[in-house]
């Protein structure tokens, strides 16, 4: 299963890493090896604690890879790098800024040539996208879990990073406001231009947003399995609840099933 | 209107009840003065108190600018490094616990004549505590994925720092600082009224106590208070400046 190519924008070859703990040496990756196009979105399910959020540090540069290597648009990652935006599960935005302020801090630290204006009116068409028009001055406090989450979105998005990394971001909502935010995200992969690493532990969020759902076997991780969606780009939440998708969704659910058996010790 | 109102109402409630049970129970001046008492003794010493009154409350000012340098300081360093806090925790919490009282003495002698310098020491030693503990933490207490957000677009420890790990820590430091300005009066006066020849309300207050002059010992508590609240009101406005965001509205 040959599945790297050196035109993806995104490569992670063959990397092993393992952690120190206080319980001994804790192997997370085995010998990983996946890859993402250009403007492609990958999804990458597991069972819990398998080492997703392992990977995504390792793309965004905040980590390095004990074997293997991990490259961007042909260039090896070895520090983090402004090309990259992150959103996580806890939207952590900075309470004493106004949401507007939350939005433009990567612009105050990627190096740029916007001017202030330029800059403001950047946030304000994210936000206007995200439907967060209105919002601008209120406090993170005010708002609630899904207007936090789609300024978080905006934040991870102001500087038109080219890989967008997304960890669990829908994972703390309820059911309807998670629905919404994966309509959004359709709308803003219309509107801006990114590659996107998407880790979730919803099956029907990976292939409902993803062009390709990567599912890892137990810890220590690898490729475990890879299906193809059918349909790229934006859907609608109908073809959610057709048939097809339930064919889909039990496939992935069986895969699961296998990598938590992996993990189990043998009896 | 109902701020200023309840307090000052809430304080006429307490000195009538202060006055009516020195007077229900026929106390003698020597066992409790009555608020009755402590005019004239204000006014027969207003000089004093002024003078005095500045001198324990610059000390206890500058003690504590010197606790929140060296308790910042102190906190950013074991915040940062698991390394440093380790080290430095055990040594700190010993030297919190030992009574300031007997350290006032020692003190006393090691810089003597001293008597500023002594008083803001003690105020210092005393105050600084709270406050290193707080911003340690504050900073140790930060979720990672805060610094994570700065550090995957190449962000510098500084930047990290200033951007986050600071503002995030001044609701925990205001708090702090909030116990530490108490704590402080304690240290000034503590050396005040153990240093002979001493200057400051605590002085005053030995004075009082040379001369049996018992309401005047009530009214320099009085202005210890005055002058606590003040202090401690100051910190507040300066918390609604820099960390009134932490504040949830509660409408």
């Amino acid at each position: 299963m040959n599945i790297l190519n050196d035109n993806d924008l995104i490569v992670i070859d063959g990397v092993s890493h393992t952690f120190n703990t206080n319980s001994g040496n804790l192997p997370v990756l085995d010998r990983l090896s996946l890859s993402v196009p250009e403007n492609g979105f990958s999804a990458i399910v597991g069972p819990s604690g398998c080492g997703k959020s392992t990977v995504t540090r390792l793309v965004a540069g905040l980590l390095k890879p004990d074997e293997g290597s991990v490259w961007l648009q042909g260039e090896e990652v070895t520090s983090p790098r402004s090309t990259v935006g992150m959103a996580f599960q806890n939207p952590v935005l900075l309470e004493w800024r106004s949401i507007i302020k939350n939005v433009l801090l990567p612009l105050e630290i990627v190096p740029n040539d916007l001017s202030a204006s330029d800059r403001e009116s950047r946030a304000n068409d994210l936000l206007k996208l995200v439907g967060l028009s209105g919002f601008e001055d209120k406090r993170p406090s005010e708002l609630s879990g899904g207007m936090r989450q789609r300024a978080s979105l905006c934040r991870a998005l102001v500087h038109r990073p080219e890989v967008l990394i997304l960890d669990e971001p829908f994972g703390a909502l309820d059911a309807f406001t998670r629905e919404d935010l994966w309509l959004t995200m359709h709308r803003l992969r219309e509107e801006e231009p990114f590659t996107g690493v998407l880790i979730t532990h919803d099956l029907r969020e990976a292939i409902f947003l993803a062009d390709q759902v990567i599912v890892l076997s137990g810890r220590p991780a690898t490729v475990q399995y890879i299906q193809s969606m059918p349909q790229q780009g934006p859907r609608s939440l109908d073809q959610l609840y057709k048939p097809e998708a339930n064919e889909m969704l039990n496939i992935l659910r069986e895969q699961i099933r296998i990598a938590r058996k992996g993990e189990e010790p043998a009896a | 209107m109902r701020q200023v109102f309840v307090p000052i109402l809430a304080m006429i409630i307490f000195l009538l009840f202060w006055e009516g049970l020195v007077w229900v129970n026929d106390w003698p001046n020597y066992k409790m003065a009555s608020p009755s008492d402590l005019w004239p003794a204000f006014w027969r010493f207003k000089g004093l108190f002024l003078t005095f009154g500045w001198e324990t409350l610059w000390r206890t000012v500058v003690g504590l600018l010197i606790a929140i340098a060296v308790g910042v300081l102190f906190g950013m360093v074991m915040g940062f490094s698991k390394v440093m806090r380790e080290g430095l925790y055990p040594l700190l919490v010993g030297f919190n616990a030992i009574p300031k009282a007997t350290v006032v003495p020692i003190v006393a002698l090691m810089f003597v004549g001293q008597h500023d310098l002594n008083t803001v020491l003690i105020a210092f030693m005393i105050s600084f505590f709270p406050i290193a503990v707080s911003v340690s933490i504050g900073l140790s207490t930060l979720e990672p994925e805060y610094r994570d957000i700065l550090r995957s677009l190449g962000a510098s420890q500084l930047t990290i720092f200033w951007k986050i790990a600071l503002p995030k820590t001044l609701p925990e430091f205001f708090g702090a600082l909030k116990v530490a300005v108490t704590l402080a009066f304690i240290g000034t006066n503590l050396m005040e009224i153990v240093s002979p020849h001493g200057r400051g309300l605590g002085a005053l207050f030995d004075s009082g106590k040379t001369n049996a002059d018992y309401p005047l010992m009530f009214a320099v508590l009085i202005a210890l208070a005055v002058l606590g609240i003040a202090l401690y009101y100051v910190v507040v406005v300066l918390e609604k400046i820099f960390a009134g965001w932490a504040e949830r509205s509660t409408d």
